[in-house]
């Protein structure tokens, strides 16, 4: 019978002009609801971002002036207040919602307490390619003369350096797994509703009531929870201070604005900032500069990874949104107004720059600001309101990098929510993901967070999941599973560079069964992930000695009832995570190995290895073979996917429950952001067909054009892996536009993920793009300025991607031909 | 050009399971398929079609045989083939694979020696027991969305006895069931399916016999009369049409086709509209077979939008797309 395909050749980029909510707009300066709005994101979007040294400056003269003076946190809280009251404040025109952690947008501070840059590192960033900073040579100048010599040998990463043992530094150099902690501090922090309900002068009388209630007599602590909650009461004023230094600002601007609207909202702005942070919002507008607020506190005190989160932003929001409006005081579009502020705030705020290992796995501006939006409320109910859908419509509007976002589908999610969402996931920016609260919450429950904690959890970054305003979840690094296995056929040695980075597993030659193989590489994962907790936990010991966090402290719950800081097990909670990469690469792998070597015999070990070794060069016949005639993780076949379920019960008896510093555990993560690109760079070609320095699996994902069998088997794979054991797993579907061009495509897409979820799913994120669009972008990149896409965990413009993810980017299996 | 036969096609078995066995040639297996019918949905495709439509897309669906397809983009030149054929009907050229299709008996000993899946072989015999357990996996799709089981080809009712077995084994688990038929078979088989199927897409390409026979092989007399018996039945049918520019968009085959629709009798039927494309040349070559579109194009959307408004006049819904 004939059929005749209705293949599209529609680039994406058109269905993204054309905009689901609203008309296409003709304007010159791009996408906005409105002037104000348009002129603000063309400024965010077109500023290049640059560096400050001003921090830095006031840090080091802070430091040169008192240090030893104090105690470490009541230093840290009145470094922090020394620079709130000096640092150079910025109110540009339009703006609604106020402050910057820099002195203007996009402009990024440093952190030499924490890694101090070297002219040579100044030199790359100001020239780079891709995510430039850039920075004057006056400043570099002054950097030199200034900031580096007070600072060398000081820092947090020098000191973490100059402690590792030597089998840590030997597995991290050949790229075993990667250390979050060792120059920038731990954060992926979301908070709850705290905020909303209580001022800083409301938290700083319970911190005056815990040090009044403190037993110098019976508790061995007291004069540590002092100096703590001493500090976090500081930290409070540094906040106030900051804002009311806005106020002034604001005034001041009014009192010479000749427009009398302008000047109107000034003054209203001014009186937004005498509010708070000082005492709880009483309105729409003051719930959102409150949160900005704290967020530019917990960013300015300390560099922590995945920036701050104001979790179910929607959910905290709602209640002003719906009295305001009842009350005729707010209309929906002011609402949506202050709601593109706040957007493109987060969108000021490029993550300030990587160096080393770390910028080499993490390329990207983006600093992980992860919006929940719908999923449940604390009480089990339905948590989508008017302001979630207000959030989608910004998302489609505005169009911008930051703050990353998410919708949070459940069982009692209504279809109508979901619709919404699929159709701004058509656009292709690769956002919103979207997320199980049905399965995390589960996963939360399993780690020991009480049902109405686990209910308030979500993602704060990428997948990762925690108890927001309660948890510090730190995400310790990822770990490259594939190259657990290399070096397994290696008895030990990396491969790649002939040093020894494991210990001595056997020769695999002389194996005579897959189970003496599988045996091996499980033993050199257990070795590879003590070695990784040892320093873990060391370097949490580190930062909960010397960079204790005060003011974040304040705003996550049970630190001032503990007087313990954040980083110091304060909080109610305490995990580690550590993300395991590449599930997909090293089962097929393994796949291999069990079919043509010890099932069939087809070829030898020795012969594998071999072809592996010399990344399969005049052996084209034995590489296609193991591609094509290998069960591959992804295509809901046992005899891979069982494999993989038993790398990942192996994983978790080794990670999952091990105890970390804080009184919490270390907990498995299946998450790996742009890791997997970094892990395959350090590694020759595998069995399973990949060839040398190409990227490895992302997350829990099936390995690059493995998955031949459509979504459905994906799922059927994926959810073969208990997700509830986890904190988090990872999927990425790449999804052409031509799968989604009718009204009952976005239906079904939205199907496909309640189908997922409702078999175990904990996130699915998708890229909706054509490989010709791409193609397009690579010869043409002006043309496509604006192309978002999907990486693992967020978004990031095509043209931003170093050529290596750019290709990886165009080599996700394309669900268009399945 | 396709080989095209001048005779109708295969005999049409008229009988249940006269001619036919209980297992189907399967030549394809679509996941997440949602342009066949509503919901995600599985889709089935049977290999074998006693039409040879020239814009045919699927080249391969239309022999009821096993065949053996080659792409000669993917060869790495290894030569298995050639060791391996028990017929010594593959032989290594410059140009890569020639396959000598007179000798070869598509034993599928060279496919299964292909490291790189240069050569395939299309059609596999499928019983309905292997068939439901494929069909079964995609369950919670089903339940989501309202999908079930496409059966699609070429024809699937060249199979009769074995699509009326899958269909109530469908049945008796509550699965949906769609038919994607071009209509011409035997009546007394299309009506026993009928009573087994919950969508029919049903193919029309074009109303004149004449003009049928030349760009498909075959008269229509038999997939009209059958499209009104299947009407009469009450059957819920969308009526699909291949719009190919230079064949069938012309004013007086979419002003015939929209009044047969219009006077069919039972529930009204929604016109589903699928403009061609010319992506078959790629699996011509596979078949060592070439494709010529000679004065086969695209509608464009003004002569969509013309054909939709046509289909209106006539109180018939017709969408763009499956």
């Amino acid at each position: 019978m004939d059929k005749v395909t209705d293949k599209s050749t529609t680039p994406e980029r058109k269905a993204a002009r054309e905009g689901n909510f609203y008309p296409e707009c003709s304007n010159e300066i791009g996408p906005g609801m409105n002037d104000r709005i348009r002129r603000l994101r063309k400024l965010s979007f077109e500023t290049q971002p640059s560096l400050s040294i001003e921090r830095a400056l006031h840090e080091t003269a802070f430091y040169k002036e008192n240090f030893g003076k104090y105690s470490t946190p009541v230093l840290r809280a009145l470094n922090f207040l020394d620079h709130c009251k000096k640092k150079t404040l910025y109110l540009g025109d339009d703006e609604l919602i106020v402050g910057e952690r820099g002195p203007a947008p996009k402009v990024v501070p440093t952190f030499p307490e924490l890694t101090c840059h070297s002219v040579e590192d100044f030199n790359v960033l100001n020239t780079r390619e891709q995510q430039r900073y850039t920075i004057s040579e006056e400043d570099i100048a002054t950097y030199a003369s200034e900031v580096i010599p007070y600072w060398q040998g000081k820092t947090i990463r020098e000191r973490i350096f100059g402690h590792v043992p030597a089998e840590w530094l030997a597995a991290y150099e050949a790229g075993l797994f990667t250390e979050f902690m060792e120059q920038r501090a731990a954060g992926h922090t979301a908070l709850d509703g705290r905020i909303y309900q209580k001022g800083m002068l409301d938290f700083k009388k319970q911190i005056t009531a815990e040090i009044e209630a403190l037993d110098y007599l019976n508790d061995p602590a007291a004069t540590d929870r002092f100096e703590e909650l001493t500090a976090m009461a500081i930290s409070c004023d540094a906040v106030i201070t900051f804002a009311e230094r806005h106020a002034e600002l604001a005034e001041e601007l009014a009192a010479n604005e000749p427009d009398p609207q302008r000047r109107a909202e000034l003054n209203n702005i001014a009186e937004v900032c005498r509010h708070v942070p000082a005492n709880k919002p009483r309105n729409f507008h003051e719930a959102i500069q409150m949160y900005w607020f704290v967020h530019l506190g917990t960013i300015t005190e300390l560099n922590g990874w995945d920036a701050m989160n104001p979790g179910h932003f929607d959910q905290h929001l709602a209640p002003f949104y719906e009295a305001e409006v009842a009350a005729g005081t707010l209309t929906r579009e002011q609402a949506k107004e202050l709601l593109c502020c706040f957007w493109i705030k987060v969108n000021n705020h490029p993550a300030p720059p990587k160096v080393g290992i770390t910028a080499r796995e993490s390329g990207t501006y983006n600093d992980f600001t992860n919006i929940n939006i719908g999923g449940i409320k604390t009480d089990g109910k339905d948590g989508v309101s008017e302001v979630s859908y207000i959030l989608l419509e910004v998302i489609e509007e505005l169009h911008i990098l930051q703050p990353g976002n998410s919708v949070h589908i459940s069982s009692k999610t209504p279809d109508r929510f979901l619709h919404a969402a699929c159709k701004v996931i058509r656009q292709g920016h690769g956002y919103p993901s979207v997320f199980n609260p049905d399965i995390y919450v589960t996963e939360l429950l399993r780690q020991g967070k009480t049902l109405q904690d686990a209910r308030e959890g979500g993602c704060s970054g990428c997948i990762e999941v925690g108890a927001f305003g309660k948890e510090a979840f730190l995400l310790t690094g990822y770990l490259n599973v594939p190259k657990v296995l290399e070096i397994t056929l290696n008895n030990g040695i990396d491969p790649v560079t002939g040093k020894r980075a494991g210990i001595e597993s056997g020769d695999p030659r002389e194996f005579t069964s897959y189970e003496q193989l599988y045996k091996a590489f499980n033993k050199q994962l257990g070795f590879i992930i003590d070695t990784k907790i040892r320093v873990s936990n060391y370097i949490d010991r580190m930062f909960a000695k010397y960079a204790p966090a005060p003011f974040l402290s304040v705003v996550i719950e049970d630190c001032i009832s503990t007087g313990k800081d954040y980083y110091d097990g304060g909080p109610r909670y305490n995990t580690n995570y550590i993300q395991c990469t590449g599930l997909g690469t090293a089962t097929d792998s393994l796949s291999v190995l069990k079919k043509h070597v010890f099932e069939e015999q087809n070829f030898s070990m020795e012969r594998i290895l071999d072809a592996v070794a010399k990344n399969f060069e005049g052996e084209e016949f034995l590489r296609q073979t193991v591609l094509n005639k290998t069960p591959f993780f992804g295509n809901n076949d046992d005899r891979a996917d069982d494999i993989a379920m038993q790398i990942y019960a192996d994983l978790l008896a080794a990670i999952d429950g091990k105890p970390n510093v804080r009184g919490g555990v270390f907990h498995l993560n299946m998450l790996s952001t742009t890791c997997h690109i970094y892990f395959g760079k350090v590694m020759g070609a595998t069995p399973n067909g990949r060839l040398a320095g190409k990227s490895i699996s992302d997350g829990t994902s099936p390995s690059h054009g493995a998955d031949t069998h459509g979504p459905s088997a994906v799922i059927h794979s994926l959810t073969k892996l208990d997700h509830t054991m986890s904190g988090g797993t990872l999927l990425n579907q790449r999804f052409l536009p031509s799968l989604l061009k009718r009204d009952e495509d976005i239906t079904k897409l939205g199907q496909l993920i309640r189908s997922y979820f409702t078999m175990g799913g904990h996130h699915i994120q998708f890229n909706i793009v054509d490989t010709a669009t791409l193609k397009a972008a690579q010869a043409c990149p002006e043309d496509y300025k604006d192309l978002l896409v999907r990486m693992a965990g967020y978004s990031d413009y095509f043209n931003d991607m170093n050529a290596d993810l750019q290709q990886e980017v165009i080599e996700r299996t394309e669900n268009e031909s399945f | 050009m396709l080989d095209r036969p001048s005779a109708p096609g295969p005999e049409l078995p008229e009988q249940p399971g006269e001619t036919d066995t209980h297992s189907g040639l399967v030549f394809d297996i679509k996941r997440y398929a949602i342009n066949d019918g509503p919901g995600i949905r599985v889709t089935i495709f049977l290999k074998g079609c006693p039409l040879s439509c020239r814009w045919c897309h699927n080249p391969e669906s239309i022999s009821p045989r096993v065949q053996k397809l080659y792409s000669a983009n993917k060869c790495i030149g290894c030569g298995e083939c050639v060791r391996i054929c028990p017929m010594h009907a593959c032989e290594l050229t410059p140009e890569g694979i020639v396959t000598d299709r007179s000798i070869c008996i598509a034993c599928g000993e060279c496919a299964n020696a292909c490291p790189a899946l240069a050569s395939e072989m299309s059609g596999r015999y499928e019983s309905v027991t292997d068939l439901l357990e494929v069909i079964e996996k995609e369950r919670p799709f089903f339940d989501q969305s309202g999908g079930g089981v496409t059966f699609s080809g070429g024809e699937p009712l060249l199979y009769p006895a074995f699509l009326i077995e899958i269909l109530d084994a469908c049945g008796q688990r509550k699965i949906h069931r769609t038919i994607d038929t071009s209509g011409l078979a035997g009546t007394k088989n299309l009506l026993e399916v009928a009573k087994r199927t919950d969508l029919f897409l049903y193919d029309l390409k074009l109303m004149d016999s004449e003009k049928h026979r030349e760009w498909t092989g075959v008269g229509n007399e038999r997939i009209l009369q059958n499209l009104q018996a299947l009407a009469k039945t009450g059957a819920k049918i969308q009526v699909r049409i291949p719009l190919v520019k230079g064949v069938n968009c012309d004013e007086d085959n979419i002003e015939a086709t929209a009044s047969f629709v219009a006077s069919l009798p039972g529930p009204a039927k929604t016109i589903s509209l699928l403009p061609y494309h010319n992506v078959a040349g790629g699996k011509s070559a596979k078949l060592g077979q070439t494709y010529e579109p000679g004065l086969m194009t695209t509608p464009d959307e003004k002569d969509l939008a013309e054909i939709v408004a046509r289909f209106a006049d006539h109180g018939l819904s017709a969408t763009i797309g499956g």
